[in-house]
């Protein structure tokens, strides 16, 4: 049983850098271990989402994360305790590794009184502490994780904050409004573009001018970074985080990767993409397999050791799904609650001038 | 004393500055050139770059910038240099500021101030005058303030700074100059407006008009002329659009029987479609003598020209011609317009 593994990774890619992060990457057991676990609980998180979704218990929009797991495994790994985050709304597995657990995240799906918004929120809004959403406009959060860089700046912590986009998102103007304050203020930022190849169906080349969204930060310096492979994300995120913490400002870190769900739960995912295309890359591509067999390969954990882990997660996964059939909603009552902070109960108007509802319920 | 609105902002943001390190104001000018109107001059000078931020002129980044500053524990105030500019972000103010506190349940809180000059300024046509109190006080989440007077302007400013929710404050360019008599109390550091609490303006017992910032002056110039002709008006000044004083309104119109709302915004889905409405469905209809009617700027972009613009904006005579046809009042001199 071997303690540490080494492992090359996919060459960077750098802009406005004299040097990289190592390709060269190194992982303990244990730490090979937990992300093996992360990646696996997402994956299978999402896959339950995606089932209840089918049985009508998740209503509206539901945007599975399947495929990208590795981006959001290895930029956690490379964040230190008080570090913020904010992304868009494919939030789920996010959610999740900044510390909800699977059923606050399904319940909330659900809608239901234990989500980790009560069932206010849904898929797109989930939040808890250093996590600031799950935000459901595109581009909106890339600003807003500029602003928590300020205020984490402001008090004078050398915590930072990672805001990630996608590539549809890229060519918002308001990411390249906050990329321009960032740099002018040099704020602790992190700005991560999810490049999954398509924003909704619209595939990068026919919306981008440019796809090295690397580079889209011109005076912006940027990491390129194989998205399917967690420890080059994990590399490369210490490399950011670092050079962020050393006060040169923000970076922008492209991971790219691959969606294997469709946009949305309505969206078959097949009009703008062969279904052969999703095939080649789980067979060739997936994240959680590759890694799986690096573990094996390598010594660092057996198959039936990590037969065992996936064991735990589906335990895990199924508790959350049957408290996310099962949990009440809250009262309607609550519908009228929580639209101030700290403000004087008052009276709030329902749907006609006869029905008016407490501010306050508790 | 005196002062003017200006000088009362301005003595609000320093003492707000001066009491909380987490205050912070950023937006357009707002530090070099000591701001666009000058409402904050020389904090810059007084509190440091950290504490007083220039922008680039790029509406959504800064105000989602501050937005997002707010959820992490600060307490900025975000200067528009006019409202106008906001609606490039209103996504910020609305989808961000407003609504981060409901669908987190609780979870994030945004106290943060959005504030600028709003309303029809002079000569400068459609893009640079209109007013937004509708636009604002149309979503739960936000509270709205629009100040008239010194001491509004600096005791709202305050409770507003202080509030842990967003608040946007629509003060008037047109205004900025005006000097106004300060209490003393009004001079004191601990001096605090309540949101959601409109001010009697002028006591009267024939009419209600209700109005709010630069239409309260055109109130009150309109109930001197009513007066000479034994009209006796009562104006409310709104302080706030959101949360309405609806109390005090019902109460005026229980005393006076008659109402008139005034505003410089468009007359369709307006803050006077609102009052009308809200008095509609509460006990006050049945002490209305008459129909209850606004006045409010002309449905229309604000042209440029001088007798254009005139003829587009509510005066004191639009408001006293809609009293004295609503009490039945003979002309005895004719009112031009």
């Amino acid at each position: 049983e071997q303690t540490e593994a080494s492992f090359s990774v996919l060459d960077y890619k750098l802009h406005k850098l004299e040097s990289g992060p190592s390709a060269n990457v190194t992982v303990t057991r244990d730490d090979a271990l937990k992300l093996y676990r992360q990646m696996q609980v997402i994956r299978r998180m999402e896959t339950a989402a995606g089932n209840l979704y089918k049985s009508k218990a998740v209503r509206g929009f539901c945007h599975l994360y399947s495929g990208q797991e590795a981006c959001a495994v290895g930029i956690k790994a490379a964040m230190r305790e008080g570090d913020a985050l904010i992304t868009a709304y494919r939030a789920h597995g996010w959610a999740h590794l900044m510390g909800l657990s699977v059923a606050e995240i399904l319940t909330e799906l659900t809608g239901r009184r234990t989500g980790c918004a009560k069932g206010k929120g849904g898929s797109m809004h989930m939040y808890t502490k250093n996590f600031y959403g799950g935000n459901g406009i595109v581009g909106a959060q890339v600003p807003l994780g500029a602003g928590v860089a300020t205020a984490l700046k402001y008090s004078g912590s050398d915590n930072l904050c990672v805001a990630l986009y996608g590539d549809g998102a890229a060519n918002q103007g308001q990411i390249f409004e906050a990329y321009n304050i960032a740099k002018l203020w040099e704020l602790p930022c992190v700005f991560v573009c999810e490049n999954n190849k398509y924003g909704m169906g619209t595939a990068v080349e026919r919306a981008s001018a440019s796809t090295d969204y690397y580079a889209r930060g011109d005076y912006v310096p940027g990491i390129w970074v194989d998205g399917m492979d967690v420890l080059a994300v994990r590399e490369a995120t210490q490399f950011a985080a670092d050079y962020c913490r050393s006060g040169k400002g923000p970076l922008v870190m492209e991971v790219e990767t691959y969606r294997y769900s469709g946009h949305s739960m309505s969206d078959p995912g097949t009009s703008y993409r062969t279904r052969d295309e999703v095939q080649e890359i789980r067979q060739q591509r997936d994240p959680i397999t590759n890694f799986r067999d690096r573990m094996t390969t390598s010594g660092l954990a057996t198959a039936q050791e990590l037969k065992e882990v996936d064991l735990g997660v589906r335990a895990e996964i199924d508790e959350g799904v049957e408290r996310a059939k099962n949990e009440a909603e809250l009262p309607a009552s609550e519908a009228f609650t929580d639209i101030y902070s700290n403000t004087a109960p008052f009276m709030v108007r329902g749907c006609d001038p006869f029905t008016t509802h407490p501010s306050h319920t508790h | 004393q005196q002062m003017t609105v200006r000088d009362a902002l301005n003595a609000a943001l320093d003492e707000e500055l001066g009491r909380d390190e987490k205050v912070y104001i950023m937006g357009e000018e707002v530090a070099l050139y000591d701001g666009a109107y000058k409402v904050t001059r020389g904090l810059y000078e007084k509190y440091g770059e950290k504490r007083i931020r220039d922008t680039p002129i790029t509406e959504m980044g800064f105000a989602g910038i501050a937005v997002g500053s707010a959820m992490a524990g600060l307490r900025p105030i975000c200067e528009f240099m006019t409202f106008n500019f906001a609606m490039q972000a209103i996504d910020q103010v609305i989808n961000s500021a407003a609504k981060s506190h409901y669908m987190s349940a609780g979870q994030v809180t945004v106290p943060i101030v959005f504030r600028g000059p709003n309303g029809a300024a002079s000569g400068v046509a459609a893009q640079h005058s209109q007013c937004f109190a509708a636009w604002y006080g149309h979503c739960p989440g936000l509270k709205v303030v629009s100040p008239y007077s010194s001491e509004d302007a600096k005791g709202l400013l305050k409770t507003a700074i202080r509030d842990d929710n967003p608040v946007v404050v629509l003060e008037n360019e047109l205004l900025y100059g005006t000097a106004f008599d300060m209490s003393d109390e009004a001079m004191r550091d601990d001096f605090l407006v309540p949101i959601g609490k409109a001010k009697i303006e002028k006591e009267g017992t024939d009419v209600t008009l209700v109005a709010h910032s630069m239409s309260v002056q055109r109130c009150l110039e309109a109930a001197q002329q009513l007066q000479s002709e034994g009209v006796s008006a009562e104006v409310i000044n709104m302080r706030t659009i959101r949360p309405m004083d609806e109390e005090a309104i019902v109460k005026s119109v229980k005393k006076t029987n008659h109402l008139v709302s005034v505003e410089g915004g468009w007359p369709q889905f307006g803050v006077g479609a609102e009052i009308l409405a809200r008095v509609m469905e509460s006990e006050a209809f049945d002490y209305l003598d008459a129909p209850a009617v606004r006045v409010t700027g002309a449905d229309v972009p604000m042209p440029y020209a001088a007798s254009l613009e005139q003829a587009s904006l509510a005066t004191a005579a639009n408001i006293v011609n809609t009293v004295k046809r609503l009490l039945l009042v003979e002309n005895k001199q004719s009112v031009q317009h």
